[in-house]
């Protein structure tokens, strides 16, 4: 059934947001079959009005990486929709869809296997450009590359001519973006895109990503487990727990003054550079792996919640608004 | 555990690369030490040197490795095995990757127990029940193979095998990466507190300041093949001697504060073919002294406890 506001665009519209957005995956035959919920009711919007960093956090297995993909059209969502500038991307017009497809770009977390080892760099950054027809000529062509790779701090003379196997994890990574960047996008997904780059490095890239909103004006949703980095670069955070939101808002709010007894503990446990201040109490490793329940009802955290109430076990949390600017799911503030 | 101008080589086609090129350093009973650095500045390497773990291409070309007064490097193989998880043990980088998938966790922890010492059926499983139960893993674990685990549990199985025969001296090598925060503090917490349970020392290799300023009781920086600076963890973080050490404490993202963070330019030299004088020079931020392009900084103590190999440090 198409949206009804899918029909016409808005320009008022977040420039994406995301409506009940739900994911399931089946594996096993007809005997084995297991039915596991990735995405569970996701909803949540990148605003247009000016471009931000967006955190998108959670443990592995979180869903976190299948809504960047279910995002760039890698997986079609169960159920919900996908809203880009008001419009429905499943019920978009061929050349509507076209430029989605060029706008929304992301950036994976492996710098070497987005690669074909056997051809040198220049092609990735030169084929995108003549799928998407963006250079009258071969000259112009050279002439964005050259820009774009200059635009994430890197020599052209340097990288152009290289085989991937020959620059480093961090050149890479680079490179990927100035492709991203190339085609002029207006959202990147960033799915991780320093965990594989050393610690020195690390640093380079997550300037750059805070560089280029602030100069290209792209906004990025940045995907990751490491809180560390999303409180360096971002403005807005999302936490995900086995596939749904259970605390967002303002990066400030939400690790300054965390609600969520899962992102309480989450953050309590994140090392700090500093050796005066070091962990209390010792976690014990037998709790914080206790196989959850898979009813339909109740809130997902209940059996690792510490402070976990009867209606939690009943009754699905809902993400309710506690302070201007962060929202929680969670039945102790409701 | 004591490390005397230890020298492990990789032979390579351009030559002997030199991934830990004098390194000393001392750890005493009970001490819980960090070694940190980028990728490839030999920090795996060194792991392997002290261990008697090195296999070709990879070579030890000299130096002398002293365990309780013993000098590892003039033991025979046969001795050497006969040391490995009894006295000192390692729990090697992707560690929940090293389990052999097609046997069972308790007939891997029960090879390790045996390989060593003789005792009864019944010994030998009261043991594996308490080393399961002691890393947290669930009973039924014990007759479960590799990938029926999380990695998180996997990570744990290595552990046990590690730990099952108490040795005096563990190596953990990247133990957390890949592991999710809540339970990557519960690691690092288990394997630090076998310091408080058998008075074991530990030595954590990571590229983390973050992790070793929340488990060490000294710190190691390593570049390039060598030790740049020694110290205990408080006053590295205090007050950074060494420009490389600075350089990671600030590249270190952090909740306590935003700030912008600094990266170094630069990659790390060569271990082919080291240029003269300080390894660090070219991407020093301080570089400014004629004497760091002539003449490589040696490891000098530096008050209590505290060594850096610096000539910036010593114009001061």
């Amino acid at each position: 059934m198409p949206s009804l506001v899918g029909e016409v665009g808005r320009m008022d519209a977040p420039l994406l947001e995301l409506r009940n957005l739900t994911k399931v995956f089946t594996t096993g035959g007809l005997v084995h079959r297991r039915i596991l919920k990735a995405v569970d009711n996701v909803s949540f919007i990148i605003p247009g009005d000016k471009p931000m960093v967006i955190t998108l956090a959670g443990e592995s297995g979180s869903g976190k990486s299948t809504i960047g993909r279910l995002i760039i059209g890698e997986h079609t969502p169960t159920s919900g929709n996908i809203l880009y500038q008001g419009r429905d991307v499943r019920y978009m017009s061929r050349s509507d869809r076209r430029s989605y497809v060029r706008e929304v770009q992301m950036v994976y977390q492996d710098p070497y296997s987005t690669y074909n080892p056997l051809y040198v760099v220049d092609r990735i950054l030169r084929m995108p450009l003549r799928n998407f027809k963006l250079a009258k000529s071969k000259e112009d062509e050279d002439r964005m590359i050259k820009g774009a790779i200059e635009a994430v701090n890197l020599s052209a003379d340097r990288v152009l001519g290289k085989y991937p196997h020959e620059l480093s994890g961090g050149e890479r990574q680079r490179l990927i973006v100035a492709r991203a960047l190339m085609l002029r996008p207006r959202i990147i997904i960033a799915d991780e895109p320093v965990s594989m780059i050393d610690a020195s490095l690390r640093a380079g890239i997550l300037n750059d990503i805070e560089r280029l909103k602030n100069e290209f004006g792209v906004s990025f949703l940045y995907i990751t487990h490491d809180l560390s980095t999303a409180y360096t670069i971002s403005q807005r955070m999302i936490v995900l727990y086995r596939g749904s939101i259970v605390e967002e808002g303002d990066i400030e709010k939400v690790v300054n003054a965390p609600k969520h007894p899962y992102l309480q503990k989450l953050i309590e446990s994140i090392p700090l550079p500093n050796p005066e201040m070091k962990w209390k109490e010792k976690l014990s490793m037998r709790t914080e792996e206790i196989t959850y329940k898979t009813e339909e009802s109740g809130c997902k955290y209940y059996g690792r919640c510490p402070l976990a109430i009867d209606r939690c076990l009943k009754e699905t949390p809902r993400l309710a608004e506690i302070e201007l600017e962060h929202r929680v799911a969670c039945h102790l503030y409701a | 555990m004591e490390v005397h101008d230890l020298k492990v080589y990789y032979m390579t086609a351009a030559g002997a690369a030199r991934a830990v090129d004098g390194v000393s350093l001392v750890i005493t009973r009970g001490e819980i030490v960090g070694i940190v650095g980028e990728s490839g500045c030999g920090k795996s390497t060194l792991a392997a040197g002290i261990l008697r773990l090195v296999r070709p291409p990879c070579y030890v070309k000299g130096g002398r490795v002293l365990f309780d007064g013993v000098d590892l490097m003039s033991l025979g193989h046969e001795e050497i095995r006969k040391m490995r998880l009894k006295r000192f043990s390692w729990i090697p980088q992707g560690s929940m990757n090293s389990l052999n998938p097609i046997k069972r966790i308790r007939d891997q922890i029960r090879d390790g127990i045996l390989a060593h010492e003789e005792s009864s059926h019944t010994d030998v499983s009261k043991r594996i029940r308490e080393l399961i139960e002691m890393v947290g893993l669930p009973p039924e674990t014990a007759m479960m193979y590799p990938h029926e685990l999380s990695g998180g549990m996997r990570q744990r199985a290595v552990i046990a095998i590690a730990l099952c025969l108490q040795p005096q001296f563990v190596v953990a090598d990247e133990p957390t990466t890949a592991l999710d925060v809540v339970v990557q503090r519960a690691v690092l917490q288990f394997i630090t507190g076998i310091k408080d349970d058998f008075g074991s020392s530990v030595m954590l290799i990571t590229h983390d300041m973050a992790v070793t300023a929340e488990t060490c009781d000294r710190l190691a920086v390593m570049y390039a093949g060598k030790l740049v600076e020694v110290g205990r963890v408080e006053d590295v973080f205090k007050e950074p001697l060494h420009p490389y050490t600075k350089a990671l404490i600030e590249a270190t993202p952090s909740l306590l504060g935003k700030r912008k963070l600094r990266m170094l330019s630069g990659f790390p030299p060569s271990l082919v073919n080291p240029m003269p004088g300080c390894r660090f020079r070219e991407r020093c931020p301080e570089y400014n002294c004629q004497k760091c392009g002539d003449e490589e900084p040696s490891l000098h103590e530096v008050g209590s406890n505290r060594m850096v190999a610096c000539h910036l440090w010593w114009g001061k």
